[in-house]
């Protein structure tokens, strides 16, 4: 009896070791929790290239210069002020003086000049580094004081300033390297697979009205969870307190069950898109490389889809139709003037027949007989893309067009639509996370492999294409932001036009918010839910758990 | 032995009526399993809709009907396929003994230690595109029958092993029967129970192999329903509480593959 009392107690310990959350033993004191979707593959703010350490690094990393991500202007963070020389290669930083690194270094034009140094080293492969190299040749960096230094390079960098948002600055100092940091948040402690704890930094430079030392919350414990009901399921018991990027079914059912925490911030920037193979080295037979690579065929098939119907029915109105490239809510870049998008099956019709095409007994057919089909490759287990790409199907059988959708597991559609070509037309998404169209110089250039349509062409296979080259080249030559701006008005103009991806909706950026955090005021841009991490508050009476 | 009795003729009435509601889909529903009623996504049961409606409006019951034609036609083929093989293999194996015992059971071995699933996406991506759904939904249960015959052969190996010094074989070898006349007058007909209870083994493990295909969107292509498909919106059990009824066709396949346990007579009946 005492044997089975001992071990009952044994298991009940176990049982609350296992059982009893990390939020649950986290939540002791000041700590806002929530979850991170995959692991930070680096701690290190320069070598940075997935989801989960970029959000690492905006929260404990410190930058000259930060997009408000409410405003999308420019402010000044680390640097008080700074200039850009009128041919766009030299930026002058007047920095803030007596500000120390977490681990109470002083910081001072010496660790802008290592971080930017260690940046544009080739040997360092960063991601963030690649887009400062529009020329060949290396960076200059001078300190003629310590909180002064000027960054030249070899070449114009168009949307400079805008750049130095991603790059958090390390200490040349401290022997803690990486780990010390002049962001809000510093990493404390680190477990593989399971959480990344980070501690306010004691040192952070920022102050609210009041002159209340920056960030209010104590800890943040983000917690490693991939499976996304998971992660619904603890905020709804209150053990986590934000969640980033909800689908729009699980926004629509917290949405129901709670109104108040669902925060709908408007279009996002990420959307979705399908586009046809134009590759000529494609393992197609002619006669469908000849339809994809007319343009009214791209038309036809893009005035076919109802997008009102996709974004209703597949996101639950938590999306918008797509215009092109550049969401609605990217403001500066957007392109105010293209056409909305339309549905009209009857213009479609119009328009294959004037391209050669005929309706026969309900199927349309070309000019030589074919039977217009084709296959349409997405990733399996993405239900959202899969009921997408099952809406167009109907949709195209109302122009005659029979339309096979296939769901391959992810490795194989890569495969296909960047080795071997062997697919007609492919339907994924797009994340953009730059508002910049630098950004997105791979897509655009006939030359770059995201040109997914024909990648890695030698010289320009259509003259669109070729004038899509110049424009780009030409808006990433200059300084002048209208300049540039009336050149990518342009491109997306061209692209709306011959419909290379045929944009289909811009998903909305949706979170989910406890009611036991104030301040926080979801946004479409990264990281939408806790872009003011440092003004966030966790209600005292509540600080365990969210509103059931 | 009476309940178990009628249970039986009460499962094989059952399934009959299930085939046949699958065999004869179109006189049961006025709408074809791709129509998408945009108006009413996920609508609850209504006297038009008697299951109400899926994510893209498109009628359930008539979804659930058609995809029993696929479920219920093509599991027992694949569950042929695989069946037979497992009899030829497991027969020769067991009868002939040796090397080729060794081989055969070794190749057994070696495929049931292939993660079946990982074999079958792999599959999956050689095939060609464009075929119809029809073909790929071929393609699958073919493939399921053709990679499901491990398991089987061994219960058929282990069986024509105790037939091998079996007194009517060596009887049959005296009296100087060829081999073929052995295996096929001799062998098989006392294999017959052994091969007939892995093939009904077999057809819910197939229908079930191909729902879990589908629940990862590599099994019958939409718009093609199939139970497998129909099951994926169970993934979310959340909307399941909220709309118990989308629970039918898992229900459906349940009753199915215990309908299938239940149609032939257990040995303690036979004895």
């Amino acid at each position: 009896m005492r044997c089975s009392r001992r071990s009952s107690a044994l298991l009940l310990a176990l049982f609350s070791f296992l059982f009893s959350t990390p939020a649950g033993r986290a939540q002791s004191g000041e700590e806002l929790h929530f979850c991170l979707h995959s692991e930070p593959k680096t701690f290190n703010p320069i070598l940075v290239d997935d989801e989960a350490s970029e959000n690492v690094r905006y929260l404990t990393g410190g930058v000259l210069i930060r997009v408000n991500r409410q405003t999308q202007a420019l402010e000044p963070a680390l640097a008080e002020s700074w200039q850009v020389s009128r041919d766009g290669r030299k930026i002058t930083f007047h920095l803030r003086k007596g500000l120390y690194f977490s681990d109470g270094t002083p910081f001072s034009s010496e660790d802008v000049a290592f971080t930017m140094r260690l940046l544009m080293d080739p040997e360092t492969h960063s991601a963030t580094g690649d887009a400062f190299r529009t020329g060949a040749g290396s960076i200059a960096v001078q300190t003629p004081s310590p909180d002064v230094v000027v960054v030249s390079f070899p070449a114009l960098v168009a949307g400079l300033e805008r750049l130095f948002d991603q790059v958090a600055i390390l200490s040349s100092k401290s022997p803690k390297k990486e780990m010390s940091v002049l962001g809000p948040y510093y990493v404390s402690d680190y477990v593989p697979g399971s959480y990344v704890l980070l501690r306010r930094n004691l040192n952070y430079w920022k102050h609210d009205a009041q002159g209340k030392p920056l960030p209010y919350i104590e800890t943040v414990r983000l917690d490693i969870q991939r499976n996304r009901d998971i992660e619904l399921l603890r905020f709804r018991r209150g053990e986590l307190q934000l969640i980033n990027r909800l689908d729009a079914e699980q926004f629509d059912r917290l949405q129901k069950d709670s109104p108040g925490v669902a925060r709908n911030a408007g279009t996002g920037l990420d959307g979705e898109e399908l586009w046809f193979n134009q590759t000529a080295a494609a393992n197609l037979p002619d006669y469908k490389k000849k339809w994809f690579q007319t343009t009214a065929f791209r038309q036809a098939v893009s005035l076919s889809i109802n997008r009102t119907d996709l974004a209703r029915v597949v996101f639950d109105g938590y999306a918008t139709p797509a215009y092109g490239p550049v969401s609605p809510s990217n403001h500066f870049w957007f392109n105010t003037s293209l056409p909305a998008p339309k549905h009209d099956p009857q213009a479609a019709l119009l328009l294959l027949s004037r391209g050669g095409f005929h309706l026969e007994n309900g199927t349309l057919k070309d000019s030589a007989g074919h039977s217009v089909e084709f296959t349409v490759i997405t990733n399996s287990g993405n239900t959202t893309r899969e009921k997408m790409a099952t809406m167009i199907q109907q949709d195209l059988s109302e122009i005659g067009i029979a339309l096979k959708v296939v769901t391959l597991d992810f490795p194989s559609l890569i495969e296909r639509i960047t080795r071997t070509f062997d697919y007609d037309a492919c339907l994924l998404g797009l994340v953009n996370t730059d508002l910049d169209p630098n950004g997105q110089m791979t897509v655009w250039l006939s030359s770059g492999e995201d040109h997914q349509w024909n990648p890695h062409q030698k010289s320009p296979a259509t003259p669109w294409e070729a004038e899509i080259d110049k424009l780009m080249q030409e808006q990433a030559s200059t300084p002048d932001e209208k300049l540039r701006k009336a050149k990518f008005d342009r491109v997306q103009q061209i692209v709306a036009e011959q419909q290379p991806f045929i944009y289909l909706i811009n998903k909305n950026a949706l979170s989910a918010v406890s009611a036991s955090l104030s301040g926080a005021a979801p946004v479409a841009l990264n990281p939408q839910a806790f872009w003011n991490i440092e003004t966030l508050r966790l209600k005292p009476s509540q600080e365990m758990g969210a509103s059931k | 032995m009476k309940v178990r009795r009628a249970l039986r003729f009460l499962c094989r009435g059952a399934l009959l009526a299930t085939l046949a509601l699958g065999l004869f889909a179109g006189s049961f529903t006025p709408y074809s399993y791709a129509h998408q009623f945009r108006g009413i996504p996920n609508a609850a049961p209504s006297a038009a809709h008697w299951l109400g409606t899926d994510a893209l409006g498109r009628d359930l019951f008539t979804r659930l009907v058609y995809g029993t034609r696929v479920s219920l036609l093509l599991a027992p083929a694949a569950a042929l396929i695989a069946s037979i093989i497992a009899a030829i293999l497991g027969a020769i194996a067991g009868l002939r003994g040796g090397w080729l015992e060794k081989i055969i059971l070794a190749c057994a071995d070696l495929s049931m230690s292939l993660p079946l699933l990982f074999v079958l996406i792999a599959l999956r991506s050689v095939l060609p595109l464009d075929v119809s759904p029809v073909l790929s939904v071929i393609a699958t249960f073919l493939a399921l029958g053709l990679i499901g015959w491990p398991a089987s052969v061994r219960v058929v190996w282990a069986a024509s092993r105790d037939l091998r010094d079996s007194d009517h074989l060596l009887l049959a070898q005296a009296l100087g029967y060829r081999r073929s006349q052995i295996l096929f007058h001799q062998v098989l007909p006392c294999l017959r129970p052994v091969f007939l209870a892995q093939f009904w083994i077999s057809i819910p493990l197939f229908i079930l192999t191909e729902a879990t295909l589908s629940m990862l969107g590599l099994g019958v292509m939409e718009p093609l329903p199939s139970w497998g498909n129909l099951l994926r919106g169970s993934e979310d059990f959340s909307a399941m509480a909220a709309n118990p009824w989308r629970l039918v066709p898992l229900l459906v396949l349940v009753h199915t593959v215990i309908c299938f346990q239940f149609i032939f007579p257990g040995s303690e009946e036979i004895a």
